[in-house]
């Protein structure tokens, strides 16, 4: 690993003979969505090298699940990508669901689409109102955003309990149904969220700084992109067509018909714009789901929740997660807990090409690149 | 003092008080806090700055990137024994007066975490912690609880006497003692048990 | 058809190729030696182990043949095997009172401790996966080397360092290998089915 004095040394024959600075961004720091790293090595605001340090969240979930029964680890599961906390349940309970070959009833299905892409809404919509904050828009965007997520976590409050940690899939189905007018809010909501959407676009996309400073800023190459295992809208906004909702078509996605937004040039308004058109979709997905659902059960009779003890084999189940894919690795040995219980996380791997999207841009073009990859510590350490 | 010729009084536009009180007032509605997140207790955080449970309303809005501008750090996720000492190091580096709310059952006690060989069971090993909140996570308005109990403990400090606060006593420690990383675990001293104050006070 | 019989079908189509695949491997490798290991569960995801002479080749070839194509290295995964005693019946010929008779008796049997690397592969170009490879040290303790597939994938980087912080196996060709999660002059592996944490004094729940 190259030191601070070896790149000195090595630019040494620099016509101007810079210093070097190095400096650590982190791990407390107001851009970095969370206990994250950097250690960037600076020539003036130039960024010459960058070291992402993790570990600060390492709250060991792997560990931990090892003691734990299947089922205890499911509130695990809220905390890993704690915004997001439906779909972490539906990675996990579908990688149990092939490791035991649990049917899931169709209702079931359609009402983890519904609360997944209400999931991803708000998960997009933060990611903007963030990114913007870190452009300089601080404060605005945020709270428009928020608002929107507040009312979809009103919608989850009412489903399962909780606002943020919902536990809510089991292995089979859901843990409880609908209630009553459930529907019919969430379709009032989903209806509003469009106009919500033109708003913010009329707002945002269209503005001159933001497109001065996002243009061409932070280009991710699609070959890179494949290699680096980055997945998600920073890979699609490269321009691979690559949406796991379309390729394992897992759960009901085939029946729904949704297009893909890719991007042409893998910069951080590609990024932002990506998002911004996957919600319009989730949007579709969305009406298509709440008006097609069917009566009937919520989960498998057949599905053992405690003392469940797979027999002994693995597998593995990955989701397309609002951040990218999203996989659970399990290994049974026969007994109650299971045997290694490994987390596929995201955000960790979407940073592996942070030092190649921020070599030769200024430090706050790092803090939006940082913005536009959309991370949550509690994946990215687990 | 009297509340009732208080009130009377300041019907006519005549506001007495003592020092103390309008000393303990300025300060329990300006309370800066730190913007110090951890983990997901810090997204209720955000949420409860945020236009529906509207932190602004008791004067603390205004979150401050430096520690060297806040008063209050909210400890608002699982304390890792990594970050340990980073989070001690920002406390130090706050003036005084300053006061820690733990958010949260991680960092209370670790919380569903508190099996894990990289996670500090408490702040309060390390921190003396002045509002505990429990929740996993805490909803919004159990943030705004705990910060009206702290508003109210402010408020009830007295100036002089042996139950000064920190800030106005010499012999209270000055700096907290950082915690180093081990080759197995952190090392070095926790904090005394009468360090703690008493969140009923 | 229910969604997860769908994706066995699916996973059981690469499985009939999965033959397919260690011939494919072997008609160009032919000294590798490799081995296709079951799973019991029905996700019927079976892997193959790789040795290590050949892994990062073989590796470059997964990613770069035209019919294979697996450009994109989804997840690695440490997992730790220590020693276990199983009991076994075997047939021992004994001679009783003169006579030679076949009796069974039950016996102890180690088996082989040791670490493990799981990959499991997909191709974007072509759609298909997941292909799991496996990679096991010699033992537990002093030969914990295994050549690092970073080079083939950049995507293995975090993951195969985060193995060697927390299971200890020395990725040789990774281009910086250090810890990743736990702090530097840390010392343990603690994914290891071994590890002891300290007493950190306070009650355990």
């Amino acid at each position: 690993m190259m030191a601070v004095s070896d790149l000195q040394t090595s630019r040494a024959g620099d016509s101007a003979g810079h210093d070097l600075l190095e400096v650590s961004m982190g791990p407390h720091h107001p851009s970095t969505h969370g206990v994250f790293r950097m250690n960037v090595v600076l020539d003036g605001e130039t960024v010459v090298k960058l070291s992402p340090v993790f570990g600060y969240l390492h709250r060991n979930h792997e560990k931990i699940a090892e003691k734990n029964s299947y089922l205890a680890s499911i509130p695990y599961t809220d905390r890993l990508d704690y915004i997001c906390s439906m779909t972490n349940n539906w990675a996990y309970v579908l990688s149990v669901e092939k490791l035991t070959g649990l049917a899931v009833p169709e209702r079931a299905e359609y009402i983890r689409v519904i609360v997944g892409e209400l999931t991803r809404l708000f998960n997009h919509a933060c990611l903007a109102g963030f990114l913007l904050q870190d452009m300089g828009a601080l404060g605005t965007p945020l709270m428009y955003a928020f608002r929107e997520r507040e009312k979809i976590l009103d919608l989850f409050e009412s489903l399962s309990g909780a606002r943020m940690m919902c536990n809510y899939m089991r292995f089979g189905g859901c843990r409880c149904d609908l209630p009553d007018g459930w529907l019919e809010q969430a379709a009032k909501t989903v209806a509003n969220f469009d106009s919500f959407l033109d708003h913010f676009e009329a707002l945002l996309t269209g503005n001159e700084i933001i497109r001065a400073r996002s243009d061409g800023v932070g280009v991710l190459p699609a070959a890179l992109a494949i290699n680096a295992g980055v997945t998600g809208p920073g890979l699609r906004a490269s321009g691979v067509n690559y949406d796991i909702r379309k390729v394992d078509k897992y759960g009901i996605y085939s029946r729904f018909d949704f297009r893909v937004p890719l991007g042409e040039r893998g910069d951080v308004f590609d990024r932002y714009m990506v998002r911004i058109l996957e919600m319009r979709q989730s949007l579709k997905i969305l009406e298509a789901a709440m008006r097609d659902i069917p009566a009937g059960a919520i989960i498998d009779p057949k599905a053992k929740l405690r003392n469940l003890r797979p027999k002994a084999g693995e597998a593995y189940g990955r989701i397309e997660g609002p951040k990218g894919e999203l996989g659970f690795y399990l290994i049974s040995d026969g007994s109650a807990t299971p045997y290694r219980f490994r987390i596929r996380p995201p955000s960790l791997i979407n940073l592996t090409v942070l030092e190649d999207m921020c070599l030769g841009h200024t430090i706050a073009d790092v803090v939006i690149i940082l913005g536009s990859i959309d991370i949550v510590l509690g994946e990215v350490d687990r | 003092m009297d509340p009732e010729p208080q009130i009377d009084l300041s019907k006519q536009g005549v506001v007495l008080t003592t020092v103390e009180g309008l000393y303990n007032w300025g300060r329990k509605n300006s309370v800066w806090p730190l913007q110090f997140g951890l983990a997901c207790c810090a997204i209720e955080m955000i949420a409860a700055s945020m236009a529906r449970f509207d932190m602004a309303r008791f004067g603390a809005e205004v979150f401050r990137p430096s520690p060297r501008q806040a008063d209050l750090m909210i400890v608002s996720g699982t304390v890792t024994k990594k970050m340990a000492p980073q989070v001690v190091r920002l406390f130090n580096q706050m003036p005084e007066p300053k006061y820690v709310i733990a958010m949260g059952a991680c960092a209370i006690c670790g919380g569903p975490f508190r099996d894990g060989y990289n996670v500090l069971q408490g702040i309060d090993l390390y921190l003396p912690v002045d509002v505990y909140i429990p929740g996993c996570p805490p909803r919004p308005e159990a943030l705004l609880e705990g910060l009206m109990n702290l508003q109210q403990k402010i408020a009830s400090q007295r100036l002089t006497g042996p139950a000064r606060p920190r800030h106005l006593r010499q012999s209270a420690p000055g700096e907290f003692t950082v915690p180093q990383f081990g080759s197995h675990d952190l090392v070095g001293p926790r904090l005394p048990k009468d360090q703690t104050p008493d969140a009923n006070s | 058809m229910t969604s997860s019989a769908r994706a066995c079908l699916k996973t059981r189509l690469l499985m009939q190729t999965l033959e397919q695949i260690k011939d494919r491997i072997t008609a160009s490798f032919p000294d590798a030696r490799l081995e296709i290991i079951a799973n019991g569960s029905p996700a019927n995801q079976p892997s193959l182990l790789l040795d290590h002479a050949h892994a990062r080749q073989i590796a470059r070839f997964l990613r770069d043949d035209p019919a294979l194509r697996f450009d994109y290295a989804s997840n690695v995964t440490g997992v730790d095997w220590p020693e276990k005693i199983v009991k076994e019946k075997i047939k021992v010929k004994k001679i009783i009172d003169g006579v030679e008779k076949e009796m069974e008796e039950v016996s102890d049997r180690k088996t082989s401790a040791f670490l493990e690397s799981v990959y499991h592969l997909y191709s974007m170009t072509l759609g298909h996966g997941p292909l799991v490879i496996r990679l096991r040290t010699v033992n537990r303790g002093d030969d914990v080397a295994l050549p690092s597939l970073t080079p083939v994938w950049r995507s293995c980087e975090f993951q195969e360092r985060e193995i060697f912080d927390l299971f200890g196996i020395q990725f040789q060709g990774h281009p910086d290998l250090r810890r990743i999660l736990m702090w530097d002059n840390f010392v343990d592996h603690p994914m290891r089915k071994d590890y002891v944490p300290t007493d950190s004094g306070e009650v355990a729940l």
